[in-house]
């Protein structure tokens, strides 16, 4: 079965989703990033979907979902490059994604992802463990 | 003025796959039309709604997409079909945060913002019929 | 069956020349259209009658025969449209071929009263139905000049400027509806990409009423550039604006708005990580100083 392959660039997984997704590799894609998340201990993820040409209730719902999924495993997930026309049609349909971040492009994608892991470093430096929860 | 089809086309939805076809299906006929990106865009995104509708609560039927003309105007209309259970309340249906397929519950009322004219036929048990048109 | 369609056949010349005394004011007076060029465009119709089979029936012009003469007709009008004739004139120019034909009948079946009588009743009804088809295709023509003006009109009423590097400005003039809003968004939100602007003000100091529709509209740009990673700044507020939108109970509270564009820009540089400082007067002569 077609798979959304994912990248690891350091502490980050990337995904770039360039095919017309059917349901169940969307599905297959939450998957595979929740258990790629935990397995490298990922503190960031990026999902570029700047050659989508549509995001649909379900495609929107399953951002909406690895966001909040990473964010149990402690890692932020920050959606960027999405289409204008994409835009206008989600917020048309309903949907504004409250809970994800998004960003312009990947290189603003990544500056966001570096600056949340190094403040959540900061806290252990400074901080001490004691101060964590 | 009742409008004047000029060209349909028909696609099975039995599978997820379908859907990803009644999409590019609905796409080549828009850009056709030279509808504009987004309005492109919101017709694929509706028809991307319907068509799983018809998947998961109508347990698969039929789209039919065509262009139709009403005096100078031409637009794209969207049938989908189904032989499903129906639906008891159009009304709750179209309302948004109504689901019953566990998901956001914004499909109907949704695709309804994004064309133009919307109509649901259903009776329950004998299936659903839905017509959306987007004029250019 | 068309007796007179084998008598234009036969004597084309002379019925051209008769049409064109019958038209040829419509060249001289407004000057839209070249007299030769006219001529020639009268030759074409009148072969299109001329060229189609001698039996063909004249009461049914949807026949498939005259397709060639329709089709002609509907771009001459269309033509028409753009060239500034009136709907009158362009009909006239159809029906002016009435005379001809009609002196053309006279002259064959002059002394046969009855003949003469059902041939120009069938040629007037003829013309008439031309006449009306010209006027239809006239009206499609100049609809789509309307439509095309309408759409080039939003482009151009609809500027974003770019501020700084990375901060784009749509200053927003006059009444906002549905289509307009729609353009207005798309162009907004265009801009945002091409120039990888993160911050994105919206000025409406040029906007005489904010009803809950227009507020709405506004709303969904915001929405939408959110979802792009920009950020819009809502700037321009007028006194009498604020109070109709605590009135009608519009939700402005998730959007940044700010009273004056230069407090938005100011916004905007800070939060791009920049700031604007005032260079005192004695760090300008120190500067100079060492200039000279």
């Amino acid at each position: 079965m077609d798979r959304i392959p994912i990248l690891r660039m350091g502490n980050f997984l990337l995904v770039t989703i360039q095919v017309d997704m059917h349901d169940r590799l969307a599905l297959t894609l939450q998957d595979d990033l929740t258990n790629r998340i935990s397995e490298v201990g990922a503190r960031g993820v990026l999902i570029d979907i700047s050659s989508l040409e549509i995001v649909d209730s379900f495609i929107g719902r399953t951002l909406a979902n690895i966001a909040s999924m990473a964010r149990v495993l402690d890692a932020q997930t920050v959606v960027v490059g999405m289409q204008p026309a994409v835009a206008i049609t989600l917020v048309e349909l309903g949907m504004s994604l409250p809970g994800i971040r998004t960003a312009l492009n990947v290189e603003s994608g990544m500056e966001y992802l570096q600056e949340t892991a190094e403040a959540g470093m900061e806290i252990g430096v400074y901080g001490g463990d004691s101060t964590e929860d | 003025m009742a409008a004047t089809v000029l060209k349909t086309e028909t696609i099975h939805i039995k599978s997820s796959s379908d859907v990803v076809t009644a999409r590019q299906q609905v796409r080549t006929l828009a850009i056709e039309l030279k509808f504009s990106l987004v309005d492109q865009t919101k017709i694929v995104t509706a028809a991307s709604e319907l068509a799983r509708n018809t998947l998961d609560h109508g347990g698969g039927g039929e789209m039919d997409v065509a262009v139709v003309e009403n005096g100078i105007r031409r637009g794209l209309r969207l049938t989908f079909r189904d032989h499903g259970p129906g639906i008891a309340d159009i009304k709750q249906a179209l309302s948004d945060g109504f689901t019953t397929g566990g998901g956001m519950g914004l499909g109907l009322g949704g695709s309804k913002r994004l064309m133009n004219e919307f109509d649901i036929h259903s009776q329950p048990g004998a299936g659903t019929t839905i017509t959306a048109v987007r004029w250019k | 069956m068309s007796n007179l369609l084998k008598l234009i056949q036969e004597s084309r010349a002379s019925v051209l020349q008769n049409w064109m005394e019958g038209i040829r004011d419509l060249s001289r007076r407004r000057g839209l259209i070249d007299e030769r060029e006219l001529e020639a465009q009268s030759g074409d119709v009148l072969s299109a009658i001329a060229d189609v089979p001698a039996d063909t029936n004249l009461s049914n012009i949807d026949l498939p025969a005259w397709q060639t003469l329709k089709e002609l007709l509907g771009t001459l009008s269309a033509a028409r449209a753009v060239q500034g004739f009136s709907p009158s004139e362009t009909a006239l120019f159809v029906l002016s071929l009435k005379q001809p034909l009609f002196e053309l009948a006279r002259k064959h079946w002059g002394n046969k009263a009855n003949e003469l009588f059902s041939e120009i009743t069938l040629t007037n009804d003829f013309i008439d139905k031309l006449a009306l088809y010209t006027t239809d295709s006239y009206i499609h023509g100049r609809d789509q000049v309307i439509s095309r003006q309408q759409e080039e009109m939003l482009e151009l009423s609809t500027p974003v400027v770019t501020l700084w590097d990375g901060i784009v400005a749509l200053p927003l003039i006059g009444t906002l509806d549905s289509s307009r809003t729609q353009v207005v968004m798309e162009s907004l939100l265009q801009a945002i990409v091409q120039t990888n602007s993160r911050v994105a003000i919206i000025d409406i100091t040029g906007v005489p009423t904010v009803d809950t529709l227009v507020a709405q509209h506004l709303l969904k740009t915001i929405t939408a550039a959110r979802l792009m990673g920009a950020e819009c700044i809502l700037s321009g507020i007028r006194p009498q604006i604020a109070q109709t939108i605590v009135h009608l109970g519009i939700n402005l509270e998730d959007v940044t708005t700010k009273a004056k564009l230069s407090d938005a820009f100011r916004l905007a540089l800070e939060r791009s990580g920049r700031a604007v400082v005032r260079v005192s007067k004695a760090n300008t002569s120190a500067h100079a100083a060492k200039e000279l």
